[in-house]
């Protein structure tokens, strides 16, 4: 594999062909703020707190630095004005979600984003998509995944196959950064898990 | 119809086409565009056929469905041939005095014409008309001539020449090097160098690639490339299958929006007749070029129109967007290197083609060649598709060809580009159009919808509009589109209502900055666009709004009350009758009035009074005069 | 008052069959369905993603996020109001309310009765007609606040 070599907050750092900014700064111990990544899933791009600036030469844009791919020469800035401008916008947008997330709060704090700046919203699911994901990508059962698009975009368990494969996984559970995985769970049991399969889940 | 083995061969079917038809029989062109059927032009075609049956007539007069004309306004629409006669607005009941007239006494039926609202003039012949008069219908104008079910018809004026002329003479990289040299930017809404698009798939070291027809024309008030595509579908395939050529690819995808049904069904005959004149399919005209082509149905989502979304979309997928970190001409379809164009883009290739670069080139301005379609809708007198010349100014296209404000209302702003585009206010009306041009403005050219608007229009309301509107389209990927949004949803809503508070501009323009810096693709990064441009030109408006809860062009209906003015009250009883929760207390001669607390503020008093009274008024942001004493309630005037 | 609570598995095959059962045309293939049976039943999904080999999480999110499809049974007569920008400056919001008021639903909800189903659409095209109501695919154009009972009324 070849050897790229690129600067991240004016450290030269080498990183392989086909590696993300965010893997190569990891790599070399610079911290990025994350949280629809993971490193057992495909990078998904959609909490946008990765974002840094990065230029090649004069020029310079804002990019997601988990989905971005490493260049030779080039230079990466994971802090400015406005990208922590950005990020803490993010989290107060999270956080009128969810703001009793320990997750978000201890970000909240790092960039000063104050949880009260939006109106709350019902629903404490922030899309990070680590769920749906997992469930996809690991274990391949898709027991639940997303409906519907923008703002009316929510996770849906296929009770079907939630009622027969879950107890015995729950392994997406303690990837919800609000919980509201496991409300969402609880409801869809409630609702529309089968009578039988709602045995004691003990008793085999 | 027999398959054509080589140009010549085309050429010699084109001749025998054209031999077989009679210059001098009076042909009635109709326009039967999805909007002209709207408006009846169904039955006019079934009576002028029922007509020319019953007067004896089907060896002299034959009626041409085409798409559409474009004047809308004005449809249903019938031009005649040879003569050029124009009738607009026509009835059922016309068509039998039509019908005679094409040939016997061969009278022109005046109430039928177009009248000039300045002079009272009446105008016969269609180029005259102001509308058309100032057009340049490069790409548009057969649309009027042309039965769009008819390939005969597209052969009859030089169709697939352009075609034939690419594969019997010019190599893949002539092509290329002719639409380089053209500078044809995109139509549909990117503006990015054609040329330097297909190049880039062209070197992409890659056997299969892919070209793409994005026909998904997703924004509100835009309908040109459905016109086009309904009126003149083998226009885009000959584009098309020139592109392919050029860039060596084998097959092609046509993407329409379902809400286009005729347009799919004219793309899909188009196809299959092309086919079976082996203009499509394998080893086209004898070239040893194979080319084929399939239509592929949206769904309903204004996201797929986005190129990479639209690519999603034709694996099976949900429309998100990919991050353009990988330019999608080089992993586009399949992973694979695709040119992806707007319909009107494709539908300039044959002209470039069969007229040359340096002919297009002297058309338009500096950095915006050839001719763009616009759908000028709104609060405009002439409502229609216009093709008009890059460099056009808006005065002109508003004034010279769009006639006007109706109703004799002050203009306001133009929007164009859709949801990605700004307003452009009245001191800048001597803007020539061009994709630069508009983007400096604070708008951008977009996919060509052009809305008016009058001193009637909200502009904060067209800013909420359009951030509604997005936040339904939205994929829901991307944190900053999708909660930003929201949150801005909320805002301007609020506002609209009287509920807008200070600091809440600020916080639109933080949530601004958000979404256009850090949003995954075009639709959440353009959507500030018409907030930012209507806060740049009309701030006067969301501070009235904010502080003074006042909506300037009262339209705000949290923010209005309706208020029956006593000096002019006929006390007619129309309002009392047609309140639909009997708000109104009135008699004949005793003054009405509207009880403010039952009013729903639905607007039909406002509108049912009459003229000559005009008594009901529209308040904002005053409070309202007290009622009328009982005492003095009847009117003794 | 009926409606179909599923569709024969037969014809969902052959619409599959037509199609070669490729998973990139499960769009085309749900709206062929959708156009058939004006609804898709969780059924016809779960066929689909069988007869398709994609998981019905995939199908439900297809069938979720384009609004072509309806996850629910319509009525007998399908209202679009156009809400394009030429429309709305002519005063479509105004519109969509009193038909909100008259037929009692809002967007994307059918009647008690299964008489009218309510949707909203981003332009028809017709901008030279706005406002514009589309009662099962006539459209009736120019319409006013006053006017709309009227169109409405023409529906049984």
């Amino acid at each position: 594999m070849n050897e790229i070599l690129l600067q991240i907050d004016g450290k030269e750092i080498t990183a392989g062909e086909g590696q993300t900014v965010l893997e190569a700064a990891q790599g070399a111990g610079i911290s990025i703020p994350t949280l629809c990544h993971h490193e057992k899933l495909v990078p998904y791009g959609g909490c946008r707190l990765c974002i840094v600036e990065a230029g090649s030469g004069n020029s310079s844009k804002l990019v997601v630095s988990c989905v971005y791919p490493v260049e030779r020469n080039l230079v990466v800035k994971t802090h400015s004005e406005k990208i922590d401008r950005i990020r803490k916008t993010i989290l107060e947008l999270f956080l009128a979600h969810a703001p009793n997330s320990a997750e978000l709060q201890r970000m909240a704090q790092e960039y000063g984003a104050d949880k009260n700046r939006f109106e709350k919203e019902a629903s404490f699911c922030i899309h990070c998509g680590l769920c749906v994901r997992y469930c996809a990508e690991v274990k391949k059962l898709n027991a639940v995944g997303f409906i519907d698009r923008g703002i009316r975009k929510e996770i849906s368990f296929i009770p079907e196959i939630a009622s027969k494969e879950c107890h015995d996984c729950m392994e997406c559970f303690p990837l919800c950064p609000t919980s509201w995985l496991q409300a969402a769970f609880v409801l869809t049991e409630g609702l529309a898990f089968s009578a039988d399969s709602l045995q004691d889940p003990s008793k085999e | 119809m027999t398959r054509l083995t080589t140009p010549q061969e085309l050429e010699k079917i084109r001749k025998d086409i054209i031999s077989k038809r009679n210059p001098d029989k009076h042909c009635i062109t109709l326009c039967c565009g999805s909007a002209c059927i709207a408006s009846g032009s169904e039955e006019v075609g079934a009576g002028i056929e029922v007509e020319i049956e019953n007067q004896g007539l089907i060896d002299e007069v034959e009626i041409r469905k085409t798409g559409c004309h474009g004047f809308c306004e004005r449809g249903p629409i019938i031009v005649n041939h040879p003569d050029k006669t124009s009738y607009l607005h026509i009835k059922p009941e016309d068509v039998s005095e039509i019908v005679s007239q094409a040939v016997n006494g061969k009278k022109i039926i005046d109430r039928l014409l177009y009248t000039d609202p300045e002079t009272d003039e009446k105008i016969i012949h269609e180029s005259e008309i102001p509308f058309y008069k100032h057009q340049k219908r490069l790409v548009f104008g057969s649309n009027g001539s042309i039965d769009p079910k008819s390939i005969n018809d597209y052969l009859a004026i030089n169709g697939y020449s352009a075609v034939s002329k690419v594969l019997s003479g010019m190599t893949p990289e002539d092509v290329l090097d002719e639409v380089k040299k053209s500078e044809l930017r995109g139509r549909g809404g990117g503006g990015f160098p054609a040329g330097i698009k297909w190049e880039g798939t062209r070197n992409a070291e890659e056997e299969i690639k892919y070209v793409i027809v994005n026909a998904d024309e997703g924004d509100p008030g835009a309908y040109m490339d459905r016109a086009l595509l309904e009126g003149n579908p083998h226009s885009v395939l000959e584009g098309l299958i020139i592109g392919a050529y050029a860039i060596g690819s084998h097959e092609g995808y046509i993407y329409v929006r379902q809400e286009y049904p005729l347009a799919v069904e004219n793309i899909n005959l188009a196809i299959r007749q092309a086919e079976e004149y082996g203009l499509l399919g394998k080893n086209i005209l004898g070239s040893g070029f194979d080319f084929f082509v399939k239509v592929h149905q949206g769904a309903g989502a204004f996201v797929c129109g986005e190129s990479t979304a639209l690519m999603t979309a034709l694996e099976g997928r949900v429309g998100e967007p990919r991050p353009k970190y990988v330019r999608s001409n080089i992993k586009g379809l399949w992973d694979k290197p695709s040119v992806l164009n707007n319909v009107e883009t494709w539908a300039n290739v044959p002209l470039i083609i069969n007229k040359g670069a340096d002919w297009y080139t002297q058309i338009g301005t500096e950095s915006s060649k050839g001719t763009k379609i616009f759908s000028l809708v709104g609060k405009i007198t002439n409502t229609g598709l216009v093709e008009v010349p890059m460099g056009m100014t808006l005065r002109d296209i508003i004034y010279k060809i769009g006639g006007g404000i109706p109703e004799g209302k002050k203009f306001k702003a133009v929007q164009t580009g859709g949801p990605s585009g700004g307003c452009i206010p009245g001191d800048q009306l001597d803007l020539p159009v061009g994709f630069d041009e508009l983007t400096q403005a604070g708008s951008m050219m977009g996919s060509g919808g052009m809305i008016v608007m009058d001193e009637d229009t909200c502009m904060v309301d067209v800013a909420r509009y359009f951030i509604n509107f997005l936040t339904d389209e939205s994929c829901g990927k991307c944190v900053p589109c999708r909660e930003g949004l929201r949150q801005m949803n909320k805002i301007l809503t609020n506002i609209t209502e009287g509920k807008g508070k200070e600091g809440d501009i600020e916080l639109l323009e933080v949530l601004s900055e958000t979404a256009a810096e850090a949003s995954l693709c075009a639709l959440g990064k353009s959507a500030p666009n018409p907030f930012m441009s209507t806060l740049q030109y009309f701030r006067d408006e969301y501070e009235a709004h904010i502080k003074d809860k006042k909506c300037p062009s009262l339209y705000c209906k949290e923010m209005i009350n309706y208020y029956i003015d006593p000096e002019k009250c006929n006390a007619c009883m129309i309002c009392f009758k047609k309140c639909p929760v009997n708000a109104i207390d009135g008699e004949k001669k005793k003054i009405h009035i509207i009880d403010q607390e039952k009013c729903t503020n639905c607007g039909t008093c406002f509108e049912v009074c009459p003229e000559r009274f005009d008594a009901v008024k529209k308040l904002s942001g005053e409070p309202l005069p007290s009622p009328v004493p009982e005492e003095e309630r009847m009117i003794t005037r | 008052m009926e409606f179909y609570l599923g569709m024969d598995n037969d014809k969902i095959d052959q619409i599959v069959d037509r199609h070669k059962g490729e998973a990139s045309a499960l769009i085309q293939i749900l709206l062929e369905i959708q156009g058939e049976n004006h609804w898709l039943p969780r059924q016809a999904l779960e066929r689909i993603s069988q007869r398709l080999h994609v998981p019905l999480s995939r199908t439900m999110h297809i069938a979720s996020f384009y609004k072509a499809f309806s996850l629910v049974p319509k009525g007998r007569h399908e209202v679009h109001i156009c809400m394009g920008t030429a429309c709305h400056v002519r005063g479509a919001k105004r519109i969509l309310e009193t038909v909100e008021d008259l037929t009692g639903i809002k967007p994307g909800e059918t009647d008690v009765e299964m008489k009218f189903s309510l949707e909203t659409v981003n332009c028809l095209g017709c901008c030279a007609l706005g406002p514009v109501i589309n009662v099962d695919g006539k459209t009736h154009g120019m319409v006013s606040v006053s006017q709309t009972e009227g169109v409405l009324k023409n529906y049984e």
